[in-house]
């Protein structure tokens, strides 16, 4: 059996007296896709920026290939450059602008070469930000809220098609996410972290492609909610977690929305 | 857009919103009344001898003036040498101060380094200078082409470190994680980030020349816009002095035009600029 492809052990991050990582351990093997759930403040963005290599850990070990690539909850594109050279950026050799093409058609943008992000929709800024990681041919791709700055139907689009890019190029994915619904139809399995605890790491083995209507999907996504710890209390009355801190109660209230 | 809330609560309120390029036009007209009705005034003071040939020359002779110094080629002589004044010291500022900008912008040390002295420099007002410059540089060229350079060295450097300094982070972070090397970071994010602030500063410094420039040629110069100034003051040639002055008004708004231009050319990108050419 092979390696996995990320290995991250007793992995710990201290910001002055708060420990945003404790003790973490992870795998994830090649290919596969992983979910991590966490609410605002759990320490999902630390871990994701740590795999990136933007973050350095303050104990433990982090094994991860060099071949990763992020797309963030903004899309990030350089305002001054058009779609394609936003895509071609950094890449070396004569074919960077053909390559830098066909990954904007393979995501959908083949009518949108020259535009200035701009003039682009945010489904569409978005999808370029997909075309630029993907071009490089990414071992692991770290997705951070990609699609939660999207309206709901863009977004369903979008789950559609990074479902079929990661069954093309099979890249191992990290799927940071606070909607339930979303690591339910995307991922292979659905890790929960807590306060920096990695504290719940379920598979889901639904058949693909996912839906809601899918027996077992309900179960799952009560499962996964009460592993973040929405308790049956919240779900039943929205106030319940009123006296939440501000950006932690709209998190809330969205999980208990999904549900 | 001057529509009244009583327009706005009219139910005809879409039929108004048709209406505005319109009145703006009208108003835009209007706004030419004013000057040209002074400038009659002018003429008529002058002509009636209210106004004294001591004190004012009129119109009409200013552009009489205007049409013989550029027969005999004289305007355009002066107009050429103080446009290559401007032209050398402004190419001069642009080296020094872009180049101070990005070592002081890009680097912690060079920030330390040029950033002070730089920030304590650029309070001195340059015209106290003038003495200096004669005592290291003579009467020639060198004093006044220094002058442009100090003059518009300021506001480049000052733009383009504080453009440099606010391009957004995480477009650079970005560029780590797609692992551009640091040449293509600078050429590719941090200079056409830096570059919207950077032009407010290169039209600035444009303005400041001129107005260095008038005062640096009425010092020793046998030529230039300044230099014939001076000439006309000690000859008492009030009308060439208005041309003189004419020439700094025309030459602003040709400055302006050609940033403008420039700014649409390079940030063709923005939305702003997007939208209007759609």
């Amino acid at each position: 059996m092979n390696a996995p492809l990320v290995n991250v052990h007793s992995l710990s991050r201290r910001f002055g007296p708060t420990l945003a990582l404790d003790n973490v351990d992870l795998s994830i093997e090649s290919g596969e896709f992983v979910a991590l759930l966490g609410r605002s403040g759990s320490g999902k963005s630390t871990l994701l920026r740590t795999l990136a290599g933007l973050d350095a850990p303050s104990a433990g070990t982090v094994q991860v290939p060099t071949e990763r690539m992020v797309v963030f909850q903004e899309p990030r594109l350089l305002p001054w450059k058009t779609t394609t050279q936003n895509v071609a950026l950094g890449l070396n050799g004569r074919d960077a602008r053909s390559q830098a093409r066909s990954a904007l058609a393979e995501v959908g943008l083949e009518h949108r070469l020259e535009a200035y992000p701009a003039t682009l929709s945010g489904g569409e800024a978005q999808r370029t930000a997909l075309a630029r990681a993907l071009v490089r041919e990414p071992k692991l791709l770290l997705l951070d809220e990609p699609f939660a700055a999207l309206d709901a139907l863009t977004r369903m689009r979008m789950h559609g098609l990074i479902e079929s890019l990661w069954k093309r190029h099979r890249p191992s994915v990290l799927l940071i996410t606070h909607d339930v619904d979303e690591a339910i139809v995307l991922a292979d399995r659905a890790l929960v972290i807590e306060g920096g605890r990695m504290v719940a790491s379920i598979p889901i083995e639904l058949s693909r492609p996912r839906d809601l209507s899918q027996t077992g999907f309900i179960a799952l996504r009560r499962q996964l909610l009460s592993a973040i710890g929405v308790t049956d209390a919240e779900l039943r009355s929205p106030a319940a977690v009123n006296p939440h801190a501000d950006a932690e109660s709209t998190e809330s209230r969205h999980l208990i929305a999904m549900a | 857009m001057q529509i009244t809330a009583p327009a706005l609560l009219d139910d005809r309120a879409s039929a108004l919103s048709i209406a505005p390029p319109q009145k703006r036009r009208s108003r835009q007209w209007l706004r030419a009344l004013s000057p040209l009705g002074l400038l009659a005034l002018w003429q008529i003071g002058c002509s009636s001898g209210w106004i004294s040939d001591q004190t004012l020359a009129a119109p009409s002779q200013v552009i009489r003036s205007f049409i013989e110094l550029t027969a005999d080629g004289a305007l355009q002589h002066h107009l050429l040498v103080s446009l290559g004044r401007v032209a050398k010291g402004m190419s001069i500022a642009l080296l020094v101060g872009g180049s101070l900008a990005l070592l002081a912008g890009l680097s912690r040390t060079g920030e330390y380094v040029i950033d002070a002295p730089m920030q304590m420099l650029r309070t001195l007002p340059v015209l106290a200078l003038i003495p200096f410059f004669i005592i290291w540089f003579g009467i020639g060229e060198t004093p006044k082409v220094a002058l442009v350079a100090v003059a518009a060295v300021f506001p480049i450097y000052l733009t383009l470190y504080s453009g440099i300094r606010g391009v957004d982070p995480k477009l650079v972070e970005l560029s780590k994680i797609i692992g551009l090397p640091r040449s293509a970071l600078i050429w590719h994010v941090i200079l056409p980030g830096a570059l919207p602030t950077a032009l407010v500063g290169v039209r600035y410094s444009l303005g400041i020349s001129w107005l260095i420039l008038v005062a640096a040629e009425q010092v020793n110069a046998s030529s230039g816009i300044g230099s014939m100034m001076n000439d006309a003051r000690d000859f008492l040639r009030i009308d060439i002095l208005v041309v003189g002055l004419l020439i700094y008004a025309i030459l602003g708004l040709v400055v302006d035009i050609f940033v403008r231009w420039l700014e649409r050319r390079l940030l063709s990108w923005r939305p702003s600029f997007i939208n209007a050419a759609a």
